[in-house]
């Protein structure tokens, strides 16, 4: 994972400095951080990303060529079947020289390798649920809570579905303790930001707990 | 090359058949068929920062470079951008535009800035400045 990681240039051994990659002129480097977003499908990813981002969301593609996967019959001729994921992406910039990305994740379980390539250097995620899906959002909490990733659950109060309390919300997706959980409306600016400071005060709560952890 | 699957003909110069067929040019011929960066051979972050040298030499007179490599300068004279930003405004796959970045990154007309290693996120002082700049928003 930290291989990935490595300075893009001739020096990779310098610039361990919190991240301020080496400026030529000593100034601190453009700083950019990134929080995915993630649950099922349908559930809100884009319309959250969208809420709060600066920029109308903006769309990525990847180009993935699954080998050796036969899927379409083409009358024998062997074909590389190329698949185009889409991630939708919006921007807050905090002041100059330092940003927040986020990032909606692909929603289909197939493409969760991308994941990986995703979440590597995530400052945490949002796992957004919907009550009456409530098991769409499993595979998500799995894949934070393996990798120890922080994450919050921003339940999305869609409008008709019953009211859960996040003590309840808490219990059916078997969360660990600490884990929050959040309510929000996905279509609002500011429940949106609230849902993105819960989650940034909880990642610098986990990695304070893990550096006390590392020194004791 | 300029029939679909249904057989129709298309316009001379229209890029896309329909989002179903895919594009027309390989996405990867602007790569000269390369799909990794070149001897550096590191992957780019989405969220790497892409930053025009200030002595680059100009765009326009070196012939090495194709119309993407100029599309991507052009994008980040104004501003600082993330690969992923330049994905979207190029329109280009992600690993195209990683390796057009792997070029432009050896000719030296751009510096890509690594993304904050997980062992060192986060610094606690820029949490609580991400944190009020949100509540500030």
């Amino acid at each position: 994972m930290i291989s990935e990681h490595r300075e893009y240039s001739e020096h990779p051994q310098q610039s361990e400095h919190h991240g301020h990659s080496d400026a030529p002129d000593g100034e601190t480097a453009p700083l950019a951080l990134k929080i995915l977003v993630a649950g099922g499908f349908g559930v809100g990813k884009t319309t959250l990303v969208g809420a709060v981002s600066e920029i109308k969301p903006l769309r990525t593609e990847e180009l993935l060529s699954e080998v050796g996967q036969s899927v379409d019959d083409t009358g024998g001729v062997d074909q590389k079947v190329t698949t185009t994921v889409a991630m939708d992406f919006g921007r807050i910039t905090i002041r100059s020289g330092l940003s927040l990305y986020l990032f909606g994740t692909p929603g289909q379980d197939r493409f969760w390798f991308l994941w990986d390539e995703l979440a590597q250097g995530a400052l945490g995620a949002v796992v957004l649920a919907d009550t009456r899906r409530l098991d769409d959002c499993f595979p998500a909490v799995d894949y934070f809570e393996h990798r120890h990733i922080p994450f919050v659950v921003a339940v999305n109060c869609f409008t008709g579905a019953r009211r859960y309390t996040d003590e309840e919300v808490s219990r059916a997706l078997d969360l660990d303790p600490g884990t929050p959980v959040v309510l929000c409306d996905a279509r609002d600016r500011a429940s949106g930001k609230e849902v993105l400071i819960r989650l940034v005060e909880y990642a610098g709560r986990m990695h304070t707990a893990r550096l006390l952890d590392s020194v004791g | 090359m300029n029939t679909d699957r249904t057989g129709v003909a298309q316009q001379p110069g229209s890029q896309w058949f329909d989002g179903e067929a895919g594009p027309l040019v390989r996405p990867y011929a602007m790569t000269g068929g390369r799909t990794r960066p070149g001897p550096t051979g590191v992957r780019f972050d989405l969220i790497a920062l892409v930053t025009l040298d200030p002595g680059t030499p100009g765009a326009a007179d070196d012939a090495a470079l194709g119309p993407e490599h100029r599309t991507l300068i052009d994008l980040c004279s104004t501003e600082t951008q993330s690969v992923a930003e330049l994905a979207a405004g190029t329109d280009l796959p992600v690993g195209v535009v990683r390796v057009l970045l792997g070029d432009l990154l050896e000719s030296g007309r751009v510096t890509v800035s690594r993304p904050v290693p997980p062992a060192q996120l986060p610094d606690e002082r820029i949490l609580r400045e991400v944190i009020e700049g949100l509540r500030a928003l």
